[in-house]
């Protein structure tokens, strides 16, 4: 194997410790101060571009891109913390990143930025990304993208993948029950929606972001607008959850009480 | 008129998952509901113990895609399948359970049908005889109720959230619908599964309960050290006693991934919130958890909530939780267990 071409797609979301509100705009529903919100990678896409990276590492020859869409000025921030983990170079599209967005155009504006990646060869590709967003957590974006590309070997819920001798790729998927489906693919083209996978958070290497950042500045300088929007979706309401309870927080009762009060409570029906 | 097309894969007995026969129940609604056309199609290696599940539904026609290439959650031959249903349906909308099997397949297949895809509904409804539905957004922060005009409209409905239909009558017969394979679309194989050993299965999407263990089960205690073996075995026997479900979050699974001694059942499998899972059950109990907000997200779909934690002024004592006890979960556990026996 001379190596893989490995196409990680993500966007980033807001830091999930912000408070999150949604307001009207022009065009349908945001979030309120949208723009001023802290963010972040979005958080399985960034465990799909450290399993790229971890891959490309132990496969001579391979090379990372990250493809993402999003307010340039914000993906600039992030790329600024992201840049430091792992080798990557970046494609930005600038565009909208949040929830209220249709899947299917920001699978077709990914699909064009893919497609226009110099040298892109389908015998090594391999796209990435995570399976869900932290933002419209659609799992649907990367499914069509990858029917844009003519890939019709897709995973998802993705927690390992194990290149073989013969050149096929040993991958494991999440399914029900806590169970993981095992399937064996003859090699690239494949696309995989990844879930956790199995690597930590790649500490900050400054040589890795120094080299990095060289691409980062002129990939968001000439990243073009993509059109993306919410499509022919109709929001009716959108709505925060009214779920606050009225907690009853027990000081000083005696432990044998509170193990009695949690067994009668988890015996009645 | 609109035409609803129900839309699931079998299980190896020939059978309907559970998720499907309740994506069933709230396609059969909604086509009451909209006056629509009701058409049922199914596929895998074996269909007809499916037809018997369909009785009653008040379908106009079964169809099904029968055969050995879709007994695995493949790809390219879900798809297929998938695809070829619907040209033979030719629905405006399609309903379907969110299985990992179908949420990995039917997007694609919307797209190749030139239609729409919504997934991880809640809820589908008429209003004024237009389809509608609900759907949570920034990992169920917020809820939303939405409709298209493009079509077909394809649905995926998250288990749990819709009662399952059941069978009434005769079963009605199954029209197959012819799909030719080819070598292109077996190059994925299905080999295998991987799952924990029967009595160490520990996420149990059925128990009535919840446990979710955080990370102070592996810090250190009121003698200076860590007691990770005792936290071992009294979340193990809890889970024993109470058939629970284990979750926990995200801070104590990660510290598996960087090499502290931890939990050994533990794995990201495991993780509630917002990089994990949402699952449903009708009670929860959190132990040695903060209930920060990118975890509580996760328990979204819990009714009752209950927490066991040494800080008055945790997450979950801020409206988060029903009850929370200030104590040692580390008693407390042994406690319940001892009364549990």
């Amino acid at each position: 194997m001379s190596g893989y071409q490995i196409v990680v797609c993500g966007s980033i979301v807001p830091d999930p410790l912000q408070t999150l509100e949604p307001v009207t705009g022009p065009s349908g529903p945001v979030l309120k101060n949208e723009l001023m919100l802290p963010a972040v990678l979005d958080p399985w896409a960034g465990h799909a571009l450290y399993e790229a990276a971890n891959l490309a590492a132990k496969t001579p020859g391979s090379k990372v891109w990250l493809v993402s869409l999003g307010p340039k000025a914000k993906v600039q921030q992030v790329m600024m913390a992201v840049g430091q983990k792992v080798p990557f170079e970046l494609v930005a599209l600038d565009g909208p990143a949040g929830g209220f967005v249709d899947a299917h155009e920001t699978a077709a504006a990914l699909a064009d930025a893919v497609k226009a990646i110099p040298g892109i060869d389908r015998t090594k590709l391999l796209v990435f990304g995570g399976w869900e967003s932290a933002s419209r957590g659609a799992g649907a974006t990367l499914q069509i993208l990858g029917e844009r590309l003519e890939i019709h070997d897709q995973f998802q819920g993705v927690d390992q993948i194990a290149p073989q001798a013969d050149g096929s790729l040993e991958i494991l998927e999440r399914v029900e029950g806590g169970q993981h489906q095992i399937s064996v693919v003859a090699g690239p083209p494949a696309l995989l929606g990844w879930a956790t996978g199995n690597l930590p958070e790649p500490r900050n290497n400054p040589q890795v972001g120094m080299a990095n950042m060289r691409g980062i500045m002129p990939a968001l300088q000439k990243s073009k607008p993509a059109k993306v929007g919410t499509g022919d979706l109709q929001y009716l309401a959108v709505t925060l959850p009214k779920a606050q309870r009225e907690t009853r927080v027990v000081k000083n009762m005696p432990t044998d009480e509170i193990a009695r009060e949690i067994v009668e409570w988890i015996s009645k029906d | 008129m609109d035409t609803i097309l129900f839309l699931s894969h079998t299980e190896q007995d020939g059978k309907l998952p559970r998720a499907g026969l309740e994506a069933l129940g709230a396609a059969k609604e909604l086509a009451q509901a909209l006056k629509a056309t009701l058409v049922a199609g199914v596929f895998g290696k074996v269909t007809q113990p499916a037809a018997a599940q369909l009785a009653g539904t008040g379908a106009a026609r079964a169809l099904a895609v029968t055969g050995a290439d879709f007994a695995d959650a493949r790809y390219a031959t879900d798809a297929a399948a998938a695809e070829a249903l619907s040209r033979a349906a030719a629905p405006t909308i399609v309903i379907a359970p969110g299985t990992s099997r179908l949420s990995r397949v039917l997007p694609a297949v919307a797209h190749r049908l030139g239609g729409r895809v919504d997934t991880h509904a809640t809820a589908v409804a008429a209003k004024d005889g237009a389809p509608t539905l609900t759907r949570w957004f920034y990992r169920q922060r917020m809820e939303a109720t939405l409709k298209r005009t493009e079509r077909p409209w394809v649905v995926l409905i998250d288990g749990g959230c819709h009662a399952a239909v059941v069978p009434d009558g005769g079963a009605p017969a199954l029209e197959e619908v012819p799909v030719a394979i080819g070598d292109a679309q077996r190059r994925t194989r299905v080999t295998g599964f991987k799952a924990p050993r029967s009595d160490a299965q520990t996420i149990r999407p059925d128990a009535k309960i919840l446990f979710v263990a955080g990370a102070g089960w592996t810090k250190k205690q009121a003698d200076g050290k860590p007691h990770v073996e005792e936290a071992e075995k009294l979340i193990l026997g809890f889970l024993g006693a109470t058939k629970a479900s284990l979750g926990s979050s995200k801070s104590l699974v990660d510290l598996s991934g960087e090499g502290n001694a931890v939990l050994t059942f533990m794995s990201h499998l495991n993780q509630i919130g917002q990089t994990g899972a949402t699952p449903r059950h009708p009670k929860g109990l959190a132990t040695c958890c903060h209930g920060e907000e990118p975890h509580v997200v996760g328990w979204r779909f819990i009714n009752e909530r209950r927490a066991v934690n040494l800080d008055p002024n945790c997450g979950w004592a801020r409206g988060k939780a029903d009850v929370v006890y200030v104590a040692d979960a580390f008693e407390v556990v042994a406690k319940v267990n001892a009364l549990l026996k």
